[in-house]
């Protein structure tokens, strides 16, 4: 199994260079933020192991919001904002990026401060790299070149089924069906018009480390567990104390920032979304949004691994990180459907989960013992949302036209083709599926 | 000041009847001769003299059935024309005010694309063709032209420019495909009756809070949804409105008005039955089986869901059902017109029946039921349709007759109307999320079959199929639907309270 990793590289965009820079990443696109993978910058059309990638500016645009805390906002320069989901480590990705995209991501980051021709482009991306502080992918170990080989896989076999059933007047039955299919895609693959390659050794380091961290985390809180017991009433009177004086956000978002952003909506079945704001002031608030994270990416690492984040099933990947010395959150993630499903998706199945997170962020709609509420407040929490939302200069996206589900499908209709004895269940299910 | 009558058992405030406007409670199914009129403000000053000397019909029940119904609704830019100020505009919906056409996005949102795209609508594509006004007219039979030539007869010349008259066909039973239609509404709980607990509706039932529809109230969260609020001492003449329940001190201009969506869809009945018959081969009970999976209903109404052995509050006889009994589709296709419009779902499709089930399902643990759960809370995405056909009716052996009658080529087709309380989260989620969505329920690739614009996806994906999930085989897919349905106008409208209409003729 290949593990997915992600990269994040953001740099201050240089003083008065903001709009000839959104001038250049629009030179990438072929609709309104969305990327043609055959740009002239960053040729996405070579690289056989990223999933998604994006460029976005981040601006914040809500800084003023925090006065409503009494406490000055401070400052933040735009900066150029590079992340990509990947299979394989960063390391191994960047130095392939620089290989195939050097001249293009030169003249991109050109535009960032401390860059400038004699700079060492792969050190520099090192250096400003950032690692989420929660991450989430859909399906750990389902590689880009397994999602095109199943996406091929599964539009064949759909087509040979039905010209098979259509030629054969006695219906063979599910087993010589699955029999014929199998043959027929060995001779596929025996031809070279198909390929399903195999799974590769998963990493042994990766694999330890993963293992590691799958029992020190909880054997931590184990040893803190005296001191959290104690701890705890003394937490809860404090962030009740909050939830019931934090102040909410009663604006609506602008209509020419919501057209901003839904200009680039729904042109494929799969959306981008970034969503950049301010942590609320105070100790509290931070180590609760921390705590929230470490949770978070514990549950996306080693539980919701396939094909689900609790009862949400459109997430190809999100992340969350903490930037600005922790007093900014970044949120960006990629779902299938339009933007008003996602928001009402969450409301309705996982208000408690974008409470746990959210609400320590400047604004967020008033919760109940950090789950309740919140989010719930359908209208002031979308209010708030959109707001704080962030357009993408260039998004990218390595299958177009296929959701979570379709990659769901088409593993799985691969994965009972591969069978070694099907049972007649398994068989009924598999050509339902095609 | 009027106070709010509080409502014994929930504390919530009773229903002014007498302050909505009656479309909201009864479709006037009587009155079988309709015209919505789409009027452009010639004169501001004369037009609040004529809106304001019509009677408008509210929703209280009366002892004997009326003989006429008038409804009034205003775009935002009608609003506006009036003199409605910016700031109280801009306290509407952002739906609202952008309107239906003039933006791209939202077009492509809503499967307004290809022939059905603005540019070629007949009304409410542009800004100069938008109406101001909708004026809907309801008599008996034979009453229609005489009201309207009288209405013609008074000032009205002098206040508005009739931009179109949408001369509706008296209300059968049947849509003009053939289909038995109307037979679902949400029931509105009047006496909002229902416990505001989201525990309480794991289940699909068929009730919906008053603010799903009216402004004002609370809706299916249990809150207000955004509308102008207006401080008596900022706004003159507000003190006729009623007070914001939520916010004593606020006047609410909102308050018992809806929101109405109006599209003009033209029906192809003849392409629509010639296809279905060449694809079954000219076979009468393929044909009719086929047609049937493609709406979800048999033509007589009967659904193709298996009814619920269960009652399911607020449905009644034939239309008890939801789609429990068939995740995957196998009676009624889960593409089906149907399935789509109304998915049936409750907060926990199909139900939770114990707090551990419920705890295992939110965290997501219990996947049981995980292909269900994609189309969840239905509840938020209810629309209350007030559409009427128009043309001549054709049935589907006249629509197959060779050679092609004469009437076949006329147009018909449905003045789609339906009201709620946020055109973003009901008409527009609906037609987005559920009808035109290639990706509905899970589905590989395809549209409405009915509604669909045939457009492909962005990388060339088809989308003009329409599949039948079949145990133990592959689903029956027919392909190359052609497009039987065009959209031809449509705008976006606010229907005030009968108090609030008042102000807003006193607007200058």
């Amino acid at each position: 199994m290949t593990p997915q990793s992600t990269f994040m590289i953001t740099a201050t965009i240089g003083h008065d260079r903001l709009d000839e820079l959104r001038t250049l990443l629009a030179t990438m696109n072929s609709a309104p933020g969305f990327a043609n993978p055959r740009n002239t910058l960053i040729p996405y059309w070579q690289f056989n192991n990223l999933h998604v990638a994006r460029f976005t500016i981040l601006q914040a645009n809500t800084n003023e919001d925090i006065r409503s805390h009494g406490v000055p906002p401070e400052i933040w320069r735009p900066a150029l904002c590079f992340i990509g989901d990947i299979d394989g480590d960063p390391e191994t990705f960047l130095a392939e990026m620089v290989i195939r995209a050097e001249p293009g991501l030169r003249r991109i980051f050109s535009f960032c401060e401390g860059f400038d021709p004699g700079t060492d482009l792969l050190e520099w991306l090192v250096r400003h790299s950032h690692r989420p502080d929660a991450n989430y992918v859909n399906w750990r170990g389902r590689t880009v070149q397994q999602i095109r080989e199943e996406s091929v896989l599964s539009q064949v076999l759909a087509s040979e089924i039905r010209s098979l059933l259509a030629a054969n007047g006695n219906h063979p039955n599910a087993r010589q069906l699955w029999h014929r299919l199998q043959q027929f895609m060995q001779e596929e693959v025996a031809a070279g018009r198909s390929s399903l390659t195999a799974p590769a050794p998963t990493p042994i380091m990766w694999r330890i480390r993963d293992l590691l961290h799958l029992v020190l985390i909880p054997l931590a809180a184990l040893c803190l567990a005296p001191l959290i017991v104690l701890a705890l009433p003394f937490y809860l009177r404090r962030l009740r104390q909050l939830e019931l004086s934090d102040p909410e956000n009663a604006l609506r978002a602008d209509p020419a920032h919501l057209q901003a952003l839904s200009a680039q909506e729904d042109i494929d079945v799969t959306n981008q979304f970034n969503v950049f704001g301010q942590i609320k002031p105070g100790r509290l608030r931070l180590f609760t949004i921390r705590l929230g994270l470490l949770l978070l990416d514990y549950v996306a690492r080693h539980i919701y691994t396939r094909g689900y984040l609790t009862r949400i099933q459109t997430i190809h990947f999100a992340r969350w990180v903490l930037i600005d010395n922790n007093r900014r959150v970044f949120f960006a993630s990629n779902y299938d459907g339009s933007a008003g499903s996602y928001m009402d998706d969450f409301i309705n199945k996982v208000a408690w989960g974008l409470n746990l997170v959210f609400s320590n962020g400047v604004g967020y709609p008033r919760t109940h013992w950090l789950l309740k509420a919140g989010a719930r407040n359908e209208m002031k929490y979308k209010h708030t949302l959109r707001r704080n939302q962030l357009p993408s200069e260039s998004w990218y996206k390595a299958y177009p036209d296929l959701t979570a589900i379709d990659l769901a499908r088409n593993s799985r209709i691969r994965q009972l083709l591969e069978r070694d004895n099907p049972s007649d269940q398994e068989l009924q299910e598999w050509l339902s599926l095609l | 000041m009027v106070k709010p009558v509080m409502n014994a058992q929930t504390s919530h405030p009773d229903i002014d009847m007498d302050d909505v406007q009656g479309l909201v409670r009864f479709g006037h199914g009587h009155l079988s001769e309709s015209a919505f009129l789409l009027l452009a403000i010639r004169d501001p000053g004369a037009a609040r003299e004529w809106l304001a000397q019509t009677p408008v019909t509210s929703a209280r029940s009366q002892s004997r059935l009326p003989e006429l119904a008038v409804q009034v609704a205003f775009t935002a830019s009608g609003l506006g024309a009036l003199g409605v100020a910016q700031s109280t505009l801009m306290a509407f919906s952002e739906a609202f005010t952008t309107g239906m056409s003039g933006d791209e996005n939202l077009s492509r949102r809503l499967g307004d694309t290809g022939s059905n795209h603005p540019r070629h609508w007949r009304w409410g594509g542009a800004a100069a063709n938008t109406p101001h006004v909708l004026l809907m007219i309801y008599t008996l039979p034979g009453k229609l032209g005489d009201y309207l030539q009288q209405m013609l007869a008074s000032n009205f010349a002098a206040a508005f420019e009739v931009q179109h008259t949408l001369h509706a066909t008296s209300p059968g039973p049947e849509e003009p495909f053939g289909f038995v239609d109307g037979i679902s509404q949400p029931m509105i709980d009047w006496k909002q009756s229902m416990r505001n607990d989201p525990r309480a509706r794991d289940h699909y039932n068929n009730l919906l809070a008053p603010g799903e529809v009216l402004l004002g109230y609370p809706n299916e969260y249990g809150l207000y949804t955004d509308r102008p609020l207006l401080h008596p001492s900022e706004a003159p003449g507000s003190q006729l409105l009623p007070t914001a329940i939520d916010q004593p001190l606020q006047k609410d201009l909102g308050r018992n008005g809806s929101y109405v969506v109006l599209r003009q869809l033209l029906q192809d009945v003849p392409a629509f039955w010639r296809f279905i018959d060449e694809q079954s081969g000219s076979d009468a009970g393929r044909r009719d089986q086929l047609a049937a999976a493609m709406v979800g209903r048999r033509r007589d109404g009967t659904p193709l869901a298996t009814l619920a052995t269960r009652p399911i509050a607020g449905l009644q006889a034939d239309n008890v059902f939801n789609f429990d009994d068939d995740p995957r589709g196998r009676q009624c296709p889960l593409g089906a017109h149907i399935r789509r419009a109304n998915p049936r779902t409750g907060d926990f499709p199909p139900g939770v029946n114990s707090a551990v089930k419920r705890l295992l399902r939110t965290v997501g643990f219990d996947r049981e039921n995980a292909a269900e759960d994609l189309i969840a809370a239905s509840r938020f995405h209810r629309i209350l349709r007030r559409g009427r056909a128009f043309g001549s009716r054709l049935t589907p052996e006249q629509a197959l007759s060779k050679p092609p009658l004469q009437e076949a080529q006329e147009e018909r087709g449905l003045y789609f109307v339906c009201l709620g309380a946020n055109i973003a989260r009901q008409f527009e989620f609906v037609q987005n999320a559920w009808i035109v969505n290639a990706k509905f329920a899970g589905l590989p690739t395809e549209s409405d079959p009915l509604l669909g614009n045939r457009e492909p996806l962005a990388s060339g994906a088809a989308t003009n199929c329409f599949s039948q999930p079949r145990a133990g085989e592959p689903a029956h897919c027919v392909h190359d639907l052609p497009q039987f349905v065009t959209v031809c106008g449509g705008a976006y409208f606010f229907m005030p309270g009968l108090r609030a209409l008042t102000f807003i003729l006193q607007q200058k």
